[in-house]
């Protein structure tokens, strides 16, 4: 008898294959019998310590990055760490055994480096992966891991850290089941880029037993147990589609009729944009955290310059919507000290930074504005965390006072979506942040994966944001583009193109099935499902009833 | 037997941990002598142990104290030293 198991769609496609479970890590050693041969226990803590070293400096020659490879350097020298060693062997001559020798001078280093905070203190968390996997050795213990095949098999864990996907083999791995993590997660973004279907916060993945056959459908959000024949046909029927799609989906965004929607591609740096600049229409995203985090005081104006160049050129004469810094008490900068704060989230980020800093917006903005100078992209910039129209107004005035003469903002606070006709007279553009928008407007944290139902776009409430943002868009005679995960849903690509979104930016393994599904529906298909989206009276229902009207196989 | 110490400013941009500690680490690990250091007064750890060093927490900026004892204890202090000062996150190493 086939099973279905409910979780969130996270990355879209349907796969059918055997299950691979990663280990979960021992974490309770129990009470520490008193050891009588001190020399044999530290002869062994040495020996699994050796072993652990050698394997991660086995794996950093392997790794497929050089920043994975650095991590997993240092991490072998952490294991073979001197002083770690000397904490070891000292707690063992007291009497404690091998595995709590090992775990206690792990943990003991691990609170010294969160002390430090920071860069240090988020590598804190590494320590737990050494010492797990020390300890498992010690107890011949299967040691916690990703699984070792080289036929294909679907990944089922609790959650995968990104130092676990960093040794994801895309050409082994058919999909990602967790059973935390949300639609945004870490598991979700890995699955986009290698563009494998995902289904995550599947509260009953634990059930799932290694070697057993499942279908993965990452475009329902479900997990198919001991599937019958019918469904592997339709597996078959919808793989064979997607596989058609991606090879035909070429070319600019539209609809059957021609109903043009540029389709753009979200980046975080110069090497992703060229990436993206294969098959895309431009980048309707482009991130510029990444010259921000991780260092102790401000990009200079020149160094943000040719960062910004790089990117830019990637595109040729094509449009590049930046984004200026979006940092907050979440994303933390060491220069800019904005102190703890209770909520994150409804603190002090994005635009709000400047009330802090004016001038770390006003350099980013001439450093945009000569680099837009010195290329031949169109070059848009967009101010994210946006509340009020006069904030949106002042933000413009100060990038055309740049000479920045296409300046918008990013519509993620529902405040600022209620009053879009008025905002849409102060702008040149929107761009609407869909995961944002919907943390914002159900209260619903992002990152708590047991939330994810309430954060979903087809809720009601999203819909009808967006409808709201794009009626004021074209009141104000404004384009409105959406740069969130949603518009990588096949489907509600073709709702938010029938609510008026003129353009669609995503992570560029998104683009070429939302291309497929544009082509194979008319304006008005898409302007009929934005209404049955529009009257539904839950997101189950508008994404049921949107799946049974669309000409793909998909739904 | 000579006591050797010095005094140097900490060079990378994201301070003495990630590339630059682990570079630190492994050429402290081939010196002659254990090289110690510290800052701001507090306890000196042994070079050699990265854990050690990230725990230090020095950022760019920051003065890090080197001492060494023994034969070649000049060397190697002036080794790490001039290891320090550098931006190692730029090297090329």
């Amino acid at each position: 008898m086939s099973e279905e198991l409910s979780g969130v769609a996270a990355a879209p496609g349907v796969v059918a294959g055997p299950v691979r479970r990663v280990v979960e890590p021992v974490t309770d050693l129990g009470p520490p019998t008193r050891v009588e041969d001190a020399k044999a226990e530290a002869e062994t803590a040495r020996a699994a310590l050796a072993d652990v070293q050698m394997l991660f400096e086995k794996r950093a020659t392997g790794a497929n990055s050089q920043e994975v490879a650095d991590i997993l350097s240092a991490q072998a020298m952490m294991a073979g760490d001197p002083v770690l060693w000397d904490n070891i062997s000292g707690a063992i001559d007291e009497g404690l055994p091998a595995p709590h020798a090992v775990a206690r001078a792990f943990a003991s280093f691990k609170t010294a480096l969160e002390q430090v905070g920071g860069y240090v203190g988020d590598r804190a968390g590494d320590l737990d992966a050494i010492s797990a996997r020390v300890v498992a050795v010690l107890l011949g213990a299967p040691v916690a891991d990703l699984p070792v095949s080289s036929e294909p098999y679907v990944l089922v864990a609790r959650d995968l850290a990104p130092a676990d996907t960093a040794q994801l083999n895309p050409a082994v791995v058919l999909a990602l089941v967790t059973r935390e993590g949300g639609p945004t997660s870490h598991t979700a973004i890995i699955a986009r880029s290698f563009g494998i279907p995902a289904v995550v916060a599947c509260s009953r993945a634990e059930e799932i037993s290694d070697g057993e056959s499942v279908v993965v459908d990452g475009d329902r959000g479900i997990v198919v147990r001991s599937p019958d024949d019918a469904h592997l046909a339709e597996v078959e029927r919808r793989a064979e589609w997607l596989t058609r799609a991606r090879r035909e989906s070429h070319g600019p965004g539209r609809t059957s009729d021609s109903h043009g929607v540029p389709l753009l591609a979200n980046v975080g740096n110069a090497a992703e944009a060229e990436a993206a600049a294969k098959d895309s229409e431009g980048i309707g995203l482009f991130r510029t955290e990444f010259l921000f985090l991780d260092r102790s005081e401000e990009p200079s104006i020149n160094e943000q310059v040719e960062a910004y160049v790089s990117v830019f050129n990637a595109l040729g004469e094509r449009k590049v919507v930046l984004r200026t810094l979006d940092a907050g008490a979440d994303k933390p900068l060491k220069w800019l000290d904005l102190g703890g704060e209770m909520n994150p989230a409804l603190g002090v980020r994005g635009l709000r930074t400047a009330r802090v800093r004016p001038d770390v917006l006003e350099h980013q903005l001439i450093a945009v504005a000569r680099a837009a100078k010195a290329t031949a992209a169109k070059v848009w910039v967009m101010a994210p965390m946006v509340s009020t129209a006069a904030e949106a107004a002042e933000f413009v005035g100060l990038a055309h006072d740049q000479g920045l003469t296409r300046a918008g903002v990013m519509v993620e606070v529902p405040a600022l979506a209620l009053c879009a006709g008025d905002v849409a007279r102060v702008v040149d553009f929107f761009s609407i942040g869909t995961n944002d928008l919907s943390q914002y407007v159900s209260a619903s944290d992002r990152t708590i994966g047991a939330l994810s139902d309430l954060l979903d776009h087809w809720q009601p409430a999203v819909v009808r944001l967006i409808r709201e943002v794009a009626k004021g868009a074209r009141v104000g005679g404004i384009p409105v583009g959406v740069c969130g995960e949603s518009a990588s849903d096949p489907l509600f690509a073709l709702v938010l193109v029938g609510l008026g979104i003129s353009t669609l930016s995503m992570a560029p393994a998104g683009l070429p099935l939302v291309r497929a599904s544009l082509r194979a529906h008319s304006f008005e298909d898409c302007k009929r499902m934005a209404k049955l989206a529009l009257t539904a009276s839950d997101a189950v229902e508008a994404r049921a009833s949107v799946a049974e009207s669309v000409h793909i196989p998909i739904g | 037997m000579s006591d050797v110490s010095r005094t140097v400013v900490v060079g990378s941009r994201v301070g003495l941990h990630s590339r630059p500690a682990k570079l630190v680490a492994q050429e402290a690990a081939k010196l002659p002598v254990v090289v110690k250091i510290s800052k701001d007064n507090g306890t000196a750890v042994d070079a050699r142990s990265l854990l050690s060093m990230l725990a230090l927490g020095a950022k760019k900026g920051d003065q890090v104290t080197l001492t060494a004892d023994g034969d070649g204890a000049d060397g190697a202090v002036d080794a790490l030293a001039t290891l320090i000062e550098q931006d190692l996150d730029e090297a090329d190493v």
